[in-house]
């Protein structure tokens, strides 16, 4: 479960997010919308500890993120290309992920073996550094890798961006299917409200860093996204 | 056109990052060219009463002829880990209005006004004006001068043609050395045939329509072939080679720390600056070779100190001040990943352990100049290992600037700060004033033992310095991680 409190994020004078209280209860799948500068990035910087709060702070499965470490072993992402290493193949930076979360050789090449459609032939044995991939293949590479090592929480900004018609939906299937799994908490962003009304269960817009809507989805929910957004 | 080029040259250069850097590392980095300028201006003033001091029975001209051969093959294998034919800047021309003809005269034309280019200008221009000065014939020297600088040129365009191969760095290398090693040992007086040569060019001054035409011949070739390449998936599409990777299994018994030290080798392998950086390290263990073969600076104890320091901590220095900065494009998930920070921090110890110790057995051949050498060697390889390491990796938890791994390697400022200037204070002053003390009160040995000593201490204590360190690092993380955020060009 993650829990954010009085969470608010400023710089300079600029309230870039406002949150008074938002709970994700363990298992959910959970999408942020908004436009550019929503908050939606920063709001997961701060659940990944890498920018401080001004105020407030979150708590994942009862570990405040900004005071221990200990979040560290079941929390994984993929926020942008920074979180790749350009100067290794995709094969080597999921072994080096796989050491860092305590799995071999052989527990990553299965879980990769599973995302052998997801990568379309266009990442495995290509004998070419993830830097020299095109922006689609090097974010399929960085999604996959959030998923080795069975994390509870994935945490993945923009998934959708940026990745061909194919994969996108073959993305959708996967996102659903860690969903379903017990116990494990997902977290997207999107700009594209087709794509998470399909995948989340819940959706929180975001709009100048203060939380405007907090829907189950349903089947009305496109719609009101929409007409939210439209109007 | 040409206008519009250079108009786009100058802002290109006012407004980049490096321009706008820090004030200190600014007034750093124009003291630092105004030295380099004046330091060729002098020895291009003087360079005609230095060759007649060394060489009293030979003319200066000659024997400088003789050494020409020499001064075209090393600037050529520096040029190559130097200079890049700025094509890249072009991509945003190419779907303009603007002829591919103008465009590639611009990229040859510009790569023509570098730096490396007017390094020699400022050198023999002085030169020539003494030789006037002296009562040489003004026409020939002229003309010479201009042969020099076709020959620049000439340089200047040869590397580009072979730029694309390492072949072609060995074989540089190789000739380099070949024909020094031949002309050494007395095998065949290479100096005394290249000499003439090139001595013909200041004979004959008829002569400078060689260089000059050579010079023509390899702008034309870069020409015609690039002409053709500028294409968004020819020459300006940067080139991914097939890559071997290797498993590095034997890091597999470092156990935690095999996982870093397997990236970490990996970075330095596979991105220029890094293995550039390993090279020059390499290189600088015949640093000695310059100061112990001179009576003057043997006699100079703490000189001695400082080569110690110098030639075993070369490595902990050109890439410990660096460190995390190496890692910044990808410090995000570095940080978000489950990865201890301590561990992180140690397989870097570790490394630059391996480099001190790596450093210091190749410097013990020069225990040929006394024990006193090894001694302090030795004694400079301890402290580095157990103080420099901690300090270094301390002041680097200051890096805030981004270190875009692929860029070219050499005289690249990228990720340097004031901080990388004031750190040669704690890492290289401090052992020597020690050392300097210890010597002129007691005794060189007890200088020798207490930079051992000083050594051993920190390797001791090296658990509650990493925790400090660690602890350090915890705190400046979020300043870190939004400076390496910022893009530089």
């Amino acid at each position: 479960m993650i829990t954010a409190k009085n969470l608010t994020k400023k710089y300079g004078s600029q309230l870039v997010l406002n949150m008074e209280s938002l709970e994700i209860p363990k298992g959910q799948s959970f999408g942020l919308v908004g436009n550019n500068g929503a908050g939606k990035t920063t709001f997961f910087s701060l659940l990944l500890d890498l920018i401080q709060p001004t105020t407030g702070h979150v708590i994942n499965h009862g570990i405040q993120i900004n005071t221990s470490e200990e979040w560290k072993p079941f929390t994984s992402s993929f926020i942008d290309e920074s979180f790749l290493i350009g100067y290794l193949t995709p094969e080597e930076y999921f072994y080096f992920i796989g050491d860092l979360r305590g799995r071999n050789k052989a527990d990553v090449d299965a879980l990769l073996y599973s995302f052998k459609d997801f990568f379309h032939g266009e990442i495995l044995g290509q004998k070419k550094y993830l830097r020299d991939l095109s922006k689609g293949n090097q974010k399929k590479a960085g999604i996959v890798a959030s998923f080795i090592g069975n994390p509870e929480v994935v945490i993945l900004d923009e998934p959708f961006a940026n990745l061909d018609p194919t994969t996108q939906i073959r993305l959708k299937a996967i996102i659903k299917e860690l969903a379903a799994k017990e116990g494990v908490t997902v977290l997207i962003s999107s700009h594209d409200l087709l794509h998470v009304t399909e995948v989340c269960e819940r959706i929180v817009v975001l709009n100048k860093g203060e939380i405007v809507k907090d829907i189950q989805t349903s089947e009305e929910t496109l719609q009101e996204l929409e007409t939210f957004f439209g109007g | 056109m040409f206008k519009r080029f250079i108009g786009l040259q100058w802002k290109s250069f006012f407004r980049s990052s490096s321009f706008g850097q820090g004030l200190a590392l600014k007034i750093v980095i124009i003291f630092f060219g105004i030295y380099m300028l004046s330091a060729l201006v002098g020895l291009g003033i003087f360079l005609y009463t230095i060759l007649r001091k060394i060489f009293p029975d030979q003319g200066p001209m000659w024997v400088l002829s003789q050494f020409m051969v020499y001064w075209v093959l090393i600037e050529l294998f520096f040029r190559y880990f130097m200079q890049k034919l700025p094509v890249m800047d072009v991509k945003p021309l190419l779907s303009l209005p603007i002829k591919k003809s103008s465009i590639t005269h611009y990229i040859l034309g510009r790569s023509a006004v570098s730096v490396y280019n007017f390094m020699a200008f400022f050198l023999f221009l002085p030169f020539c004006i003494v030789l006037i000065y002296k009562g040489y014939p003004a026409l020939n020297v002229g003309l010479w001068f201009l042969s020099v600088m076709a020959l620049v040129l000439c340089v200047n365009y040869v590397n580009f043609i072979i730029n694309k191969s390492d072949t072609a760095l060995v074989i540089i290398g190789g000739l380099l050395l070949g024909l020094y090693a031949l002309d050494y040992f007395g095998v065949v007086a290479m100096t005394e045939f290249f000499g003439p040569l090139f001595h013909g060019l200041y004979q004959y001054p008829q002569m400078v329509l060689v260089p000059i035409s050579m010079a023509a011949i390899a702008y034309w070739i870069n020409y015609s072939y690039l002409k053709n390449q500028i294409f968004l998936d020819a020459s300006l599409k940067t080139k991914s080679k097939e890559v071997k990777t290797s498993d590095l299994a034997w890091t597999k018994r470092f156990g935690d720390l095999g996982t870093f030290l397997k990236l970490d080798l990996k970075m330095i392998w596979r991105n220029k600056r890094t293995r550039a950086q390993v090279f020059i390290s390499l290189l600088f263990v015949f640093y000695g070779l310059i100061f112990y073969t001179q009576e003057e600076f043997v006699s100079m104890v703490p000189m001695l100190a400082f080569l110690g320091i110098f030639m075993t901590g070369i490595f902990l220095t050109n890439f410990g001040q660096f460190v995390p900065a190496w890692d910044s494009s990808y410090y995000g998930m570095m940080m978000s990943q489950n990865i201890p920070l301590r561990k992180y921090l140690e397989s870097k110890a570790s490394l630059i352990s391996v480099s001190v110790v790596v450093m210091f057995l190749l410097t013990i051949p020069y225990v040929y100049f006394g024990w006193d050498v090894l001694a302090i060697n030795f004694g400079s390889a301890l402290y580095n290992l157990g103080v420099n390491i901690p300090v270094i990796l301390y002041f680097g938890s200051f890096n805030k600037k981004r270190i875009e791994l692929d860029k070219s390697p050499l005289g690249n400022m990228q990720g340097t700060s004031a901080t990388q200037f004031l750190i040669i204070i704690p890492v290289l002053g401090l052992p020597i004033l020690v050392f300097s003390l210890m010597y002129y009160l007691i005794s060189i040995e007890a200088a020798v033992v207490t930079l051992a000593l000083l050594g051993i201490l920190g390797f001791a204590m090296k658990g509650k310095l990493l925790d400090r360190i660690t602890e350090q690092y915890r705190t400046k993380k979020y300043g870190m991680l939004a400076g390496f955020k910022e893009k530089q060009n």
